[in-house]
């Protein structure tokens, strides 16, 4: 018979047969018991600041890896401060699995010190979760989560563990069997609809892939360079899809929707079969969905059986996974490929030079100055040293979409953006959670002066675990996301958007041990970040933006995706 | 317009909570709740009738079909399936009416429950109409005070249960690895 052990000891069981490396967590009265056993424990619990970090670190190595992520909450305000990074991870159908304390189950429903119903809250921001307040349950319900997190449409799972659990002392037994008959996943895809997109692919005349996060979620880059290559169809990776496709494919054209480039949206709007792999027609993606794609025939495929038809009609849905379905697809596109093709290669070869022309039409081309470093210019030249290999976590304003538009991503997983819920303070934990996970890579966090220093408090985490996590503040002066929509669309009344006080940054990295520099010149911009780049340890780059910039293209909230706004309204000369 | 939802879920704490909370969070009215234990006493049976945008029904089952303790939902709003609901309903009578009201709740198949001088407790069942006619009914006798069951309903075609297999832990690490 084996030894008795403490809950707390089960639970790190448990997670090391997960294969856990990392768990990023915060401390608390309920998970002292936890604690406990981490100290001696070969899995390594990194410190954050905030334990919304410790979910956006959690998801930021999920994004980077595949693996699913852990974080770790007290009860009540720990439980409470996890919500958002839940609900992000919810949005973008991230593997995160959130372990939390709570009060002794005798004390549930007493209005104890530090209790929340944390059960209750998080329900709707999570995939599934559970209360666990018998020993007994703890092993499996723990496996169940990591079950559940990382298969099917993968996303948070969340398990409350009463403090009595974590104390009581029991006999660890492997779980050898998950069985839950409720929960449902098709990954194979229906055989005679696979075939049936396969001819529906070498049918169309201008035919256009449209690849998201689901591509992704799957691994499923291989299969999907695969079909691309086949079809030799033009294809467009949703800002949740960036790296599903490499940036560097000749077939790539680049992000559509809101500030997608010109010729990724005119080709959504012109293509006449829209093949629909791992997304969820987003409305950032589709503005007014009367004027997305409306020649087109759809084939959409999605592991989630809710996503299809939830928005558009698919002509032809197939549930699956992406892997496994797109890689039956492309054996029947082979096998079709010698009596189909010819089939519509003239107009194959119209619609490649109308997406050519498109491009040369209105390239998404940055813009310099020689007096001022433009937003534009600060990705370019990111994007020249990345050389489409860097791991780039972004925060969420205008900088994710320039980064979006600039920079490029030749692997998959090397862009971490929070795409769905768009929570700032995102950036630095995540690029954190990436770091520990590719401790050789290099990662930058590209974050706004206004989300930077939502993120702050995790400098100090950077100095503590000595990553080398490039932070690049785009600083603009401003909120500046919000400032375009007050400009463009409320007569430019600049409302509590300016970021006053904002603090020096060398001094404030310094603070931390940390190195940091200010640059206001382009001439300094490419000597400044390879600096930066050789610096071994951490460094803040604040960079000096032009301050009222714009993005564009821009497909106005709920306007139609082929009457995009290329340009600034350029001042009208009075006669 | 309405829509009739039948769910076979685990009697699980929590599971009622799911699906109530997939309804409230797309700001839908649920106009009544019935669940109770199934045969199976790990399984509960739960009929739910909700105001949806009609386009969005099949939306509503496919999300309900994704929680983990549901084993199935299924839109029994234009499928063959009997409908039926309780009202418990407390009359006051006077001595002159008491055969009137008798005869009248012979007429909806009522049956008295409670008899006293003041009055009649009445226990109906029927589909939701029939029981507003009756409801109306009484009301003309006098001072009534009515409680209603809410909607159970049981399908007439036998759908097949598709649930999902145990699964070695063996195997779900090798999902993980993806
Ligand atoms: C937590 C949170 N609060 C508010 C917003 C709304 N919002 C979106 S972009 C933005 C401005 C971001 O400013 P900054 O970080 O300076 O980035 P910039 O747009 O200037 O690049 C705001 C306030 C948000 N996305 N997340
Ligand atoms: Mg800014």
């Amino acid at each position: 018979m084996s030894t008795l052990i403490s809950g707390a000891r089960v639970l790190l069981e448990c997670l090391s047969r997960e294969g856990v490396e990392v768990i990023f967590g915060y401390p608390g009265g309920v998970t002292l018991p936890l604690y406990d056993a981490i100290y001696d424990n070969p899995i390594k619990h990194v410190l954050v600041r905030h334990e919304e970090n410790a979910a956006f670190s959690a998801a930021g190595y999920a994004r980077a890896t595949g693996r699913t992520g852990v974080c770790c909450a007290t009860s009540g305000p720990g439980a409470t401060n996890l919500t958002t990074g839940l609900v992000d991870a919810m949005m973008d159908s991230i593997p995160i699995v959130a372990l939390t304390g709570q009060v002794l189950s005798k004390l549930i429903g007493t209005d104890a010190f530090q209790e929340a119903d944390t059960f209750g809250i998080t329900r709707p921001c999570t995939k599934h979760n559970f209360l666990v307040k018998d020993i007994k349950d703890l092993a499996q319900t723990v496996h169940e989560a990591f079950y559940i997190a990382s298969t099917g449409r993968p996303g948070p799972v969340l398990v409350d563990i009463t403090k009595d659990v974590l104390m009581a002392m029991s006999h660890y037994t492997p779980v050898t069997e998950i069985h839950l008959p409720g929960y449902k996943v098709v990954t194979d895809g229906h055989a005679g609809q696979i075939r049936r997109a396969a001819q529906m692919m070498w049918e169309a005349s201008r035919p256009y892939v449209y690849a998201g996060g689901g591509i992704l979620a799957a691994g499923a880059t291989p299969e999907l360079t695969e079909l691309v290559d086949t079809l030799d169809a033009p294809a467009v990776c949703t800002l949740m899809g960036l790296g599903g496709l490499s940036s560097s494919h000749p077939n790539f054209v680049s992000m559509p929707g809101m500030h997608g480039s010109y010729a990724a949206n005119m080709g959504m709007y012109e293509c006449d079969l829209l093949i629909a792999l791992g997304v969820r027609f987003d409305d950032r993606v589709t503005g007014r969905l009367a004027a997305f794609a409306p020649h087109a025939k759809v084939i959409h495929l999605d592991i989630d059986p809710a996503e299809i038809g939830k928005i558009r009609t698919a002509d032809l849905p197939i549930v699956g996974d992406a892997k496994k379905v797109l890689s039956k697809l492309n054996k029947n596109l082979k096998e079709m490929e010698a009596e189909m093709a010819p089939l519509h290669s003239e107009d194959r070869k119209a619609w490649w030079k109308q997406i050519r022309a498109w491009k040369e039409e209105h390239p998404l081309a940055p813009s310099f100055s020689t007096d001022e470093i433009k937003p534009q210019h600060l990705m370019y030249e990111i994007d020249k040293l990345s050389g489409g290999e860097a791991i780039v976590s972004v925060d969420v304003g205008q900088h994710q979409m320039w980064a979006a538009q600039f920079i490029r991503f030749n692997q998959p997983r090397t862009w971490i953006c929070s795409g769905g819920l768009g929570s700032m303070g995102f950036g630095l934990p995540a690029a954190i959670g990436a770091q520990m996970a590719h401790p050789d890579k290099l990662v930058f966090a590209i974050c706004g002066d206004g989300g930077f220093q939502m993120a702050i408090p995790e400098l100090a985490t950077l100095a503590n675990q000595g990553l080398p996590v490039k932070v690049v503040v785009m600083n603009n002066g401003y909120l500046g996301m919000v400032r375009q929509w007050q400009d463009l669309f409320y007569n430019n009344r600049l409302s509590s958007v300016e970021i006053c006080s904002f603090p020096n940054i060398e001094m404030l990295a310094g603070a931390y041990g940390i190195k940091g520099r200010i640059i206001r010149s382009p001439l300094e911009l490419v000597p400044a970040l390879k600096e930066m780049i050789a610096e071994p340890g951490p460094y803040v780059l604040d960079v000096r933006v032009t301050q009222f910039e714009n993005v564009y293209p821009m497909v106005p909230a709920g306007g139609a995706i082929n009457e995009m706004v290329l340009a600034p309204p350029q001042p009208v000369a009075v006669p | 317009m309405l829509m009739t939802i039948s769910i076979l879920m685990e009697n699980k704490p929590g599971a009622l909570m799911r699906v109530t909370g997939l309804i409230s969070q797309r700001g839908y009215n649920i106009e009544s709740l019935t669940v109770a234990r199934t045969l199976d006493p790990m399984l509960s049976r739960m009929t739910i009738t909700v105001d949806v945008d009609s386009r969005q029904r099949s939306q509503v089952i496919k999300q309900m079909n994704k929680l983990v303790n549901v084993l199935q939902a299924s839109d029994l709003t234009e499928s063959p399936a009997v409908l039926r609901e309780m009202v418990l309903l407390r009359v006051r009578a006077t001595m002159e009416n008491r055969t009137a009201i008798l005869k009248e709740a012979e007429i909806f198949a009522g049956r008295v429950v409670d008899s006293s001088v003041d009055g009649f407790a009445i226990e109906a069942t029927g589909d939701p109409e029939k029981l507003e006619e009756f409801i109306a009914v009484m009301e003309a006798y006098g001072e009534i005070e009515v409680t209603r069951s809410g909607m159970v309903a049981v399908s007439l075609e036998s759908k097949k249960l598709r649930l999902a297999p145990p699964v070695s832990k063996h195997h779900d690490e090798s999902v993980e690895a993806k």
